[in-house]
């Protein structure tokens, strides 16, 4: 897929999202008000799970190696 | 006040008793002329003749889940928009309660309101576009902007030209301005004037009139026929003349408001069946016979069926066979609206009867429109002598509205003859042949591109599904760039997830005005995700499974 291609799907994808939420039919200040929500949302969604996963995924990950029975090590707290 | 208690007297006799209905099943009287047994049989024998395809398929489910998100985020804006409003941080352009009556019942805040001012005004633009020539196979429309977002609009005094008109009910392409054709209408015009300020029963029968009756009698093949000035009276006001208090109106659940508001005005007990279903209506039916009136437990006077011929949204072909057999098994009385069959469908363009070939007579009232293919306005009502002259006499229309415009009947006279062969051609036999190629080609068309598109495939309304309110203005906005007309619908008329656009075709249509129709559709489908059809060929929802009746006798 050449990137001219990619871009119109993109564009494509962009419209599609237009027309679902009705953004297309919105007066200018109101799309501003619409993209700057969802890409605030977006944003903090991101953020946070950018802060927590790791987190979650280490302590998952102690956890299944307690279950799995080798506690003879030294238990390393991920401490971030 | 029609008094309903005459109506028995004339052509419609209603049931005294029920025992009496269900004796009499064999032979019944009618206006003195006794007809045999026969009759019944008749009518099971043309019972299946006819393979009914019609298609209502589903779209899948996550189109419902991204319609409601997309009516949630209009509706989330238009609550904001009105609480600008109410702290005035946006003009109102719309009316709104008086300060001094804020503590009276609000009159502007009702669901419709709120739909109105904040979702169909942003897509008001698609809708009463004005147009400047005949409303035939093309057309111009006069090109307007807006600058307050649909609030107002303004002429920039430009035309845009040849518009292909996918919307206008024009079936037979009599929508014309050819002098030659017109020559006797222009004729009548300079004859007569254009109206005679008066009602049929005073001074306003013209016999212009009459010998449009008869015209219309004879091209239905029934007894008689009144003529009416305009289509929506003649089922508003004529349904209260043959059904009152005491009677009971079954109605189809889409029937058209003409005659939703023919019915309350009647003051009949109005029941509704679920759209072309003959398990309900039968259910209804043997619930009226075996219940009676509600309370009192007497037997309904008459049963009236109010059914249309093709449903204008749905693009679906009533059952009418099923009908005529269920209306004669439990003796009810049958309505028939032809608005926008007569002359669309069938061989010769006698409508729905014609189409499944039935007998005229199968029908009590038939009751249809000029304003559709015959390219004129006003309605008539056909069926027995008796009941044409019970109208003539009870009628609201014909009492208290003007006559026909002379020229105008002269138009329908002339669409007439042609589709009867009456002036020597066989053009009219033509036009109702185009206008079946014409409607086959552009289903076919677009249920191979992948559309989802409702009704029958004989039907000229195609209605395409578009569901997300966005691809409502998206779709005809789209479609006026590329130079054609499209009709969309929105909420009040649809069911709120089932917004569409709905294309009428019409005989004048040449191939390739369809062709470039369905290239931009297909195009346009593809870019706004329309072609949700998970079928090439859709079946029927278990709705519509063949009804179960009884042929016993
Ligand atoms: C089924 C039906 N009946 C009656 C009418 C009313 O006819 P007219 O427009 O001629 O008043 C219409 C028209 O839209 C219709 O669709």
């Amino acid at each position: 897929m050449d990137i001219k291609s990619l871009k119109n799907y993109l564009y494509w994808l962009y419209c599609q999202f237009e027309l679902i939420t009705c953004s297309y039919l919105m007066e200018p200040w109101e799309k501003l008000l619409f993209y700057t929500f969802n890409i605030t949302m977006l944003v903090m969604v991101l953020y946070t799970a950018y802060i927590f996963v790791p987190v979650h995924i280490s302590t998952a990950f102690q956890f299944f190696l307690h279950l799995l029975g080798n506690q003879h090590e030294n238990t390393v707290s991920v401490v971030k | 006040m029609a008094n309903p208690s005459a109506v028995c007297n004339g052509h419609l006799h209603h049931h005294h008793q029920k025992q009496n209905n269900l004796l009499k099943s064999g032979i019944y009287k009618k206006n003195g002329i006794t007809k045999g047994m026969k009759k019944n049989g008749v009518s099971n024998g043309t019972l299946h003749k006819k393979t009914i395809t019609e298609h209502f398929e589903q779209a899948p489910m996550y189109v419902a889940v991204l319609t409601f998100l997309g009516f949630g985020v209009g509706t989330i804006f238009g609550y904001l928009r009105d609480f600008m409003r109410a702290w005035g941080l946006e003009k109102r352009n719309v009316a709104a309660e008086r300060e001094q009556q804020k503590d009276f019942v609000p009159l502007y805040q009702d669901f419709e309101n709120f739909y109105t001012r904040n979702l169909y005004m942003r897509i008001r633009d698609n809708w009463n576009r004005p147009i400047c020539s005949v409303p035939g196979p093309q057309f111009d429309l006069m090109e307007r902007v807006t600058d307050d977002y649909n609030w107002t609009f303004r002429f920039t005094g430009r035309t845009i030209k040849n518009v292909i008109n996918m919307g206008s009910y024009n079936y037979l392409g009599f929508a014309e301005t050819d002098v030659n054709a017109l020559k006797t209408v222009t004729i009548e015009l300079q004859k007569y004037g254009t109206g005679i300020c008066s009602t049929r029963q005073e001074m306003g029968s013209l016999d212009k009139h009459v010998e449009l009756e008869k015209l219309v009698a004879k091209f239905l093949g029934v007894e008689d026929a009144m003529v009416f000035g305009m289509g929506f009276a003649t089922n508003s006001m004529n349904i209260p003349a043959l059904v009152g208090k005491g009677c009971l109106i079954l109605s189809d659940e889409l029937n058209h408001t003409s005659l939703v508001l023919g019915a309350r005005l009647s003051g009949a007990t109005i029941r509704i069946f679920k759209h072309n279903n003959m398990q309900s209506l039968e259910k209804l039916l043997r619930d009226a016979i075996i219940y009676g009136q509600p309370r009192s437990r007497r037997a309904w006077r008459k049963i009236l069926i109010l059914v249309e011929g093709i449903y204008s949204m749905e693009g679906s072909i009533v059952r009418l066979p099923e009908i005529v057999f269920l209306k004669k098994k439990y003796k009810a009385y049958l309505y028939l609206d032809e608005a926008h069959s007569i002359g669309a469908v069938g061989a010769t363009g006698r409508g729905v009867v014609e189409y499944f070939g039935m007998s005229p007579d199968d029908v009590d009232v038939l009751m249809g429109t000029f304003t559709k293919s015959f390219g004129a306005a006003g309605g008539y009502i056909a069926g027995k002598k008796d009941l044409v002259d019970f109208l003539r006499t009870h009628s609201h229309s014909a009492v208290y509205a003007t006559s026909m415009c002379p020229p105008v009947a002269e138009q329908i006279i002339r669409a007439m003859k042609c589709l009867m062969g009456l002036d020597g051609t066989t053009q009219g036999l033509q036009r109702v042949r185009q206008l079946g190629k014409n409607t086959r080609y552009f289903r076919r068309r677009l249920h191979e591109m992948g559309f989802i598109i409702y009704g029958n495939d004989d039907s000229p309304v195609v209605p395409l599904l578009l569901y997300m309110p966005g691809k409502i203005g998206a779709f005809a906005r789209r479609m006026l760039e590329k130079n054609i007309g499209v009709v969309v619908v929105g909420f009040p008329a649809t069911p709120i997830t089932e917004s569409r656009a709905r294309f009428c075709v019409s005989a004048a249509h040449t191939r390739e005005m369809l062709d470039t129709v369905l290239n931009a559709l297909d195009e346009l489908g593809d870019f706004l995700h329309l072609k949700y059809s998970r079928y090439s060929k859709s079946s029927h929802p278990e709705l519509y499974e063949e009804t179960r009746l009884e042929l016993e006798d």
